[in-house]
């Protein structure tokens, strides 16, 4: 160990049934450092800093903390409180109804002689600890008076008072503005200044680069590397991200047509915005194009697609379908103007567990009908026999619980729900998420078949080579704003430049 | 094996009490010195009236059976209950009996027949505005459902109160006491619950409306995405659950030709509710199985028929009542049926060890 | 912490506040509107006032508790049969078993704990729906009351002689006398329910504000997650809440059967309504984490009012009350909704 670090994690190994989520990785943090951790999703961030705060048990490795004699494995939150380990999560684990100093000291407030809380003490502690962090507040207000972003520092000053080594932000600035990052920044370079190791944990890759002094990045439970920031420039980041060596990258000629410039627009969006989700954009969908839409998570794709559903109702701006003004304010709406959206968070979003594969299939095609011009019996069987033959849908039978299948046939039968409804526009967010190569080609495979049937799809997915693949064209996200389209010869260089964006992109 | 299927089976709890039930009812008939089938025997008495405790517990059960059916739906689409259904049964039988007699007066003899039919026709009506009420406040503006019912369960039967002018109105009218009587040889009552089984029964199978509730239920967010109006569908539960009241409402009444506010339905929302959880039907919402909760309605009404044939008045049934109500939903509950697979399932993997040693 | 205070008050007009202010506001409108109109009946009298605290001091110790489990998110509609359950409790052991009345007030202390830790189990640690749970301990309350007896039972002097004793005991105000009719100089008084229940206010305002347990109440219901996430105990802190409704609830019974002195299966009947009530229109949050008992009190306060106008009017039926109580709770409730949706909508 070398003598400023505080923190080390050596070869750490951790299975979820079926799935490596961690292959034997290391971490090291130093003192008095911003440390940024990355990688696209499932790549096991989130995984590693359970591990290291005892939510997860992890199999193999150890974990040293400085100050400690011995390996630490924790078993709770609090276990890892003991050790000087203290994370701050993207959403506030706060109490918005009690006021600020006693989030900052609730279960271990300084106490009267009379075993009764010294509301005295406690306010005065409570100012010098947010002077002393330069937050501007006033500690006997509520904490739901206060923007998330100060939020967010009540957070970061509670984990950092409580004798704090390692501090772990987990996403903290995924629904903030500029300006209070800017001020989130502030704090965490005081807290930096005092000593204290900062895990940050982000997908913004500007905020990165503004803080940061350190990154490792992980891919698919592995370690890609460590670096300082100076020696990871961002192409390189989304690259080691991706999982692509930037250098000897070989195109990939997209596959499929081209669109031709005099097909019909099927979608012509323009202004649409969702507040505090995604920025005015503008974007024309021509008939039986696929377009992708990429960008990093939490850039702004999901948003973009669902504003256009109706799934979030867009706040401004205009939507034309088939050249038509078309009014949306929910799901159904959308619908019955040919529409579809398969949503990215397959188990909160996209099935009804309990219901049967028939009625998960035929639920949208019905709800298009209405209540009460209900599908014969005879006519939802031999849909959904149709689609799971179709798609090759492994289920038991037709009847069993949707919840039984794998994530794969989960994913198949939602997207025959949506075949059924015969939709002009599909929109497909990360269809091919968390399910086997296999049903990922023949699901590119079907894309492609779509369009070809004069469909469009709006294509969403973290891996570039599916997209490359199917995509005719792409729109390019980030930080929660549309910033370019990118035509005619795609190539990995070319849509990863675009998302890293940097100075020479900018504006 | 074998064992597991059944006790998966949807109607594997409510029939389970039904047997208990009949169990209990075979030892008390022999031990008065009858035969155990006594309990079956229906007869066609000197007044050409079917009876027999069987025919009893029907009749008896048919508003319990009705309300139930409303119920099941609220549960299944809000994963809430309805605790107003036994004050708006009151409050419908007092506004019925309150259009046929005319406000303030306590008792009628002759009644014209439109006149009774606008009191049916506006008992059905209020049942139907306390339902959207309920409904309005749970859809619409996102209240516990329990809470928002709350109001109406206090309200309905003083309002009740207020439209009887604190009397107990009388409709001493065959007319009337007809739905709470007989049809030639046959209880109306049971007719009464019969069509109402009957025709939601119908409106579940010849409808998408059953899916819906459920999806809706089950999880709203994917539902709204699949194009469902979640809102739209958990106000028309409740709608319809204050329709099932209002029916039970001139039911209750008619058996007494009176509006007594202060009793009918009086605690029948928790047999109600315990109608639904006793048909196997999860009070967290979602799939639902309304032949189980009809079941589980009459199921109730010989617990308490047979409650009172044991002598058991009818102020202290309730504590059974709860007491059942209580272990099954913490046979239903999370933490206890986590404790029970952890420990069911080191079970067999150890037989399992055992025979292959 | 005077000065902190203010600057609160001043700075956070949000809507928990307004709620408040709008039931203090409500209450004197309608005490002033009972001293308009029935002011030549006597309503201007301090003992009109006093008489809204005797007749509801059991309510106002039922409410206390009331406010600690909706301070979680929970809710408790088993008070009013408990309530019942006490006094019958104490009129049957008194009458029937000739026990002692404190051995009495004990035993109804007892069995309101017993009652609260088997509550409070079901919802903190299996997880429970507080209604479904509450529900069926409000049916098994009323239950039981009738199993220990279905008749109407009134505690006398013969009864009781020492409980008879404390529930006429009167303690007269100094200052507010009138002269009655004679010219008589009558001074107000209270009753020693009175005092219990203003206590038990007291010690709840100062649980509340000053202790681990209190702070975690409002925690739990602020947000559950959080509160787990902060290393608060939330199973045990739901549990304490229910078993400290319980025990209050049982208080409440003896102040409410030193007041009425009788006991009967059908006693207390929408009191749990009457406690609901109070705590929402006195700005306790149905969904937790927000509210105290100063405004539990004024919403007491309005219900004893409408009451007491009520009763000043004497035409009115006897069923108005229970439909002011009830719309008013709408109306609160409805009011919570919206302002939690322009919350909502704000951000």
């Amino acid at each position: 160990m070398e003598n400023n670090v505080v923190l080390t994690m050596r070869g750490i190994s951790m299975t979820f049934p079926g799935v490596k989520a961690l292959d034997n990785v290391d971490f090291t943090l130093r003192k008095g450092e911003i440390h940024a951790l990355m990688g696209e999703n499932g790549a096991g961030k989130s995984t590693l800093i359970k591990c290291l705060t005892g939510i997860n048990d992890f199999e193999a490795g150890e974990i040293r903390v400085d100050g400690v004699e011995g390996t630490v494995k924790n078993h709770s939150t609090q276990d890892a409180q003991s050790v000087g380990i203290s994370t701050v999560y993207q959403e506030v684990n706060l109490c918005p109804n009690l006021s600020v100093a006693e989030n900052l000291y609730i279960g271990r407030e300084p106490m009267t002689a009379f075993h009764t809380i010294d509301r005295k003490t406690m306010m005065k502690k409570a100012d010098e600890l947010v002077k002393r962090l330069d937050i501007k507040v006033d500690v006997t207000q509520n904490l739901e008076n206060y923007s998330l972003a100060i939020q967010q520092m009540i957070a970061i000053a509670r984990a950092s008072d409580m004798d704090c080594k390692v501090l772990i932000l987990d996403e903290p600035t995924s629904s903030l503005d500029d300006g209070e990052v800017e001020k989130l920044f502030k704090v965490m370079n005081q807290l930096k200044e005092e000593g204290v190791g900062i895990i940050f944990v982000t997908h913004f890759l500007e905020q990165v680069y503004a803080v940061c002094d350190r990154i490792t990045v992980l891919r698919n439970g592995t370690l890609v590397g460590e670096y300082p920031i100076a020696d990871l420039p961002r192409v390189k980041l989304v690259a080691a991200m991706m999982g692509k060596d930037f250098d000897d990258l070989a195109s990939i000629k997209p596959e499929g047509f081209e669109a031709q410039k005099d097909t019909p627009m099927e979608i012509e969006a323009r202004g649409l915005s969702h507040k505090g989700t995604i920025k005015p954009f503008d974007l024309d969908i021509r008939k039986g194009e696929v377009i992708g839409l990429t960008g990093l998570l939490g850039s702004g794709r999901s948003e973009l697609a669902r504003s256009i559903y109706g799934a979030d109702r867009a706040q401004t701006g205009t939507l034309k379908v088939a050249g038509k003004e078309a009014k949306i304010s929910q799901p159904l709406d959308a619908m019955n103007l040919g529409m579809g959206l398969l949503p990215d968070d397959r188990k909160a979003e996209g099935i009804i567990g309990d219901l049967s594969v028939r009625e998960n299939i035929i639920l949208a095609m019905q709800a298009k009908r209405g209540m009460f011009r209900q599908l014969s019996r005879a006519k939802q069987e031999e849909i959904a026999d149709e689609y799971i033959r179709l798609l090759q849908i492994k289920t038991a039978t037709r009847e069993t619980p949707i919840k039984q299948l794998s994530g794969g046939n989960q994913q198949k039968a939602i997207l025959a729900r949506w075949l059924a409804t015969d939709p002009d526009f599909l929109i497909l967010d990360e269809p091919t998420r968390g399910i086997d190569i296999g049903t990922k080609t023949e699901i590119q495979k079907l894309i492609i078949q779509l369009s070809q049937q004069g469909k469009s799809i709006m294509f969403i997915s973290s891996e570039i080579e599916e997209m490359l693949r199917t995509c005719n064209r792409m729109a390019v996200l980030r930080d929660g704003a549309k910033v370019g389209e990118l035509e005619g010869e795609l190539t990995q260089e070319r849509v990863m430049a675009a998302i890293a964006g940097g100075a020479d992109n900018e504006k | 094996m074998k064992s597991k299927k059944l006790t998966q089976n949807p109607l594997f709890l409510p029939l389970v009490c039904v047997l208990l039930v009949l169990a209990v009812n075979a030892v008390y008939d022999l031990s008065q010195g009858k035969a155990f089938y006594e309990f079956f025997i229906t007869v066609i008495n000197d007044q050409g009236l079917l009876t027999g405790r069987l025919v009893t517990i029907l009749n008896r059960g048919s508003e319990v059976a009705i309300l139930a059916i409303g119920m099941t739906l609220v549960v299944s689409a809000s994963a809430g209950t309805d605790i107003s259904v036994g004050s708006v049964m009151s409050l419908c039988a007092s506004f019925c009996c309150m259009l046929v007699a005319g406000f303030g007066v306590s008792s009628v003899d002759d009644v014209a027949i439109p006149r009774l039919l606008l009191g049916l026709l506006g008992a059905l009506v209020m049942g139907c505005i306390c339902g959207a009420f309920n409904g309005t406040l749970v859809a619409y503006l996102n209240i516990q459902p329990m809470v928002a019912t709350l109001i109406l369960w206090s309200a309905a039967r003083a309002i009740g109160l207020l439209l009887c002018n604190n009397l107990i109105v009388y409709v001493r009218t065959d007319a009337y006491g007809v739905f709470g009587g007989y049809i030639g040889f046959l209880p109306t009552p049971i007719l009464i619950a019969a069509v109402c089984i009957a025709v939601v029964s119908l409106v579940l199978k010849k409808t998408a409306m059953g899916m819906y509730i459920q999806s809706v239920g089950i999880n709203k967010k994917a539902s709204r995405i699949a194009g469902l109006n979640s809102k739209r569908i958990i106000f028309m539960c409740y709608l319809l659950c204050g329709l099932c009241a209002g029916i039970a409402g001139i039911v209750a009444s008619s058996r007494i030709t009176s509006a007594d506010s202060n009793n009918i339905g009086l605690n029948m929302e928790l047999d109600a509710i315990l109608a639904v959880a006793l048909g196997g039907n999860s009070l967290g919402g979602g799939k639902f199985n309304l032949a189980g909760s009809i079941i589980g309605a009459y199921t109730i009404q010989a617990i308490t028929t047979t409650m009172y044939n044991l002598g058991v008045s009818s102020a202290v049934a309730p504590v059974f009542k709860a007491v059942v109500v209580i272990v099954i939903v913490v046979i239903q509950a999370p933490p206890v049926k986590n404790w029970v697979r952890k420990h069911t399932a080191a079970r067999p993997a150890a037989g399992k060890e055992a025979a292959h040693a | 912490m005077k000065p902190a205070n203010a600057v609160k008050g001043r700075k956070q007009m949000n809507g928990n506040t307004l709620l408040l202010i709008i039931t203090i506001v409500l209450f004197v409108i309608l005490y002033a509107g009972g001293c308009i109109v029935y002011g030549s009946k006597g309503f201007t009298n301090l003992q009109t006032f006093l008489n809204i605290l005797i007749s509801n001091a059991g309510l106002i110790c039922v409410a206390c508790g009331m406010t600690c489990v909706m301070l979680t998110g929970g809710i408790d509609i088993s008070v009013g049969s408990l309530v019942a359950l006490d006094c019958m409790l104490l009129a049957y052991g008194m009458g029937k078993w000739h026990m002692s009345a404190p051995v009495m007030c004990l035993i109804v202390l007892a069995v309101g704990l017993i009652f609260g830790l088997v509550q409070g189990f079901c919802v903190g640690y299996l997880e429970i729906q507080p209604f479904i749970v509450s529900m069926a301990g409000m049916f098994f309350a009323r239950g039981m009351t009738a199993v220990i007896s279905t008749d109407q039972l009134s505690i006398t002097q013969d009864t009781n002689a020492a409980f008879y004793s404390w529930a006429n005991w009167r303690l007269n105000l100094p200052f507010g006398g009138v002269l009655n009719r004679k010219g008589v100089l009558i001074m107000p008084y209270i009753r020693v329910g009175v005092i219990i229940s203003l206590l038990v206010l007291i010690v709840i305002f100062l649980v509340l504000r000053y202790t681990k347990f209190g702070r975690s109440l409002y925690a739990v219901g602020g947000s559950e997650q959080s509160a787990a996430m902060m290393g608060l105990n939330v199973k045990k802190t739901k549990m304490k809440a229910y078993i400290l409704s319980s025990f209050l609830c049982s208080i409440g019974g003896i102040c409410y059967c030193l007041n009425t002195q009788a006991a009967s299966v059908s006693q207390a009947t929408g009191l749990e309504m009457s406690a609901i009530a109070s705590a929402v229109i006195g700005g306790t949050l149905l969904t937790g984490g927000v509210g105290n008992v100063i405004g539990t009190l004024f919403g007491v306060l309005i219900n004893g009012t409408i009451a007491s106008i009520v009763q000043f009017n004497g035409k009115l039926a006897s069923s108005w009350p229970n439909i002011l109580t009830a719309a008013l709770l709408c109306f609160f409730i409805v009011l919570q909704s919206v302002f939690a949706f322009l919350k909502e909508k704000k951000k």
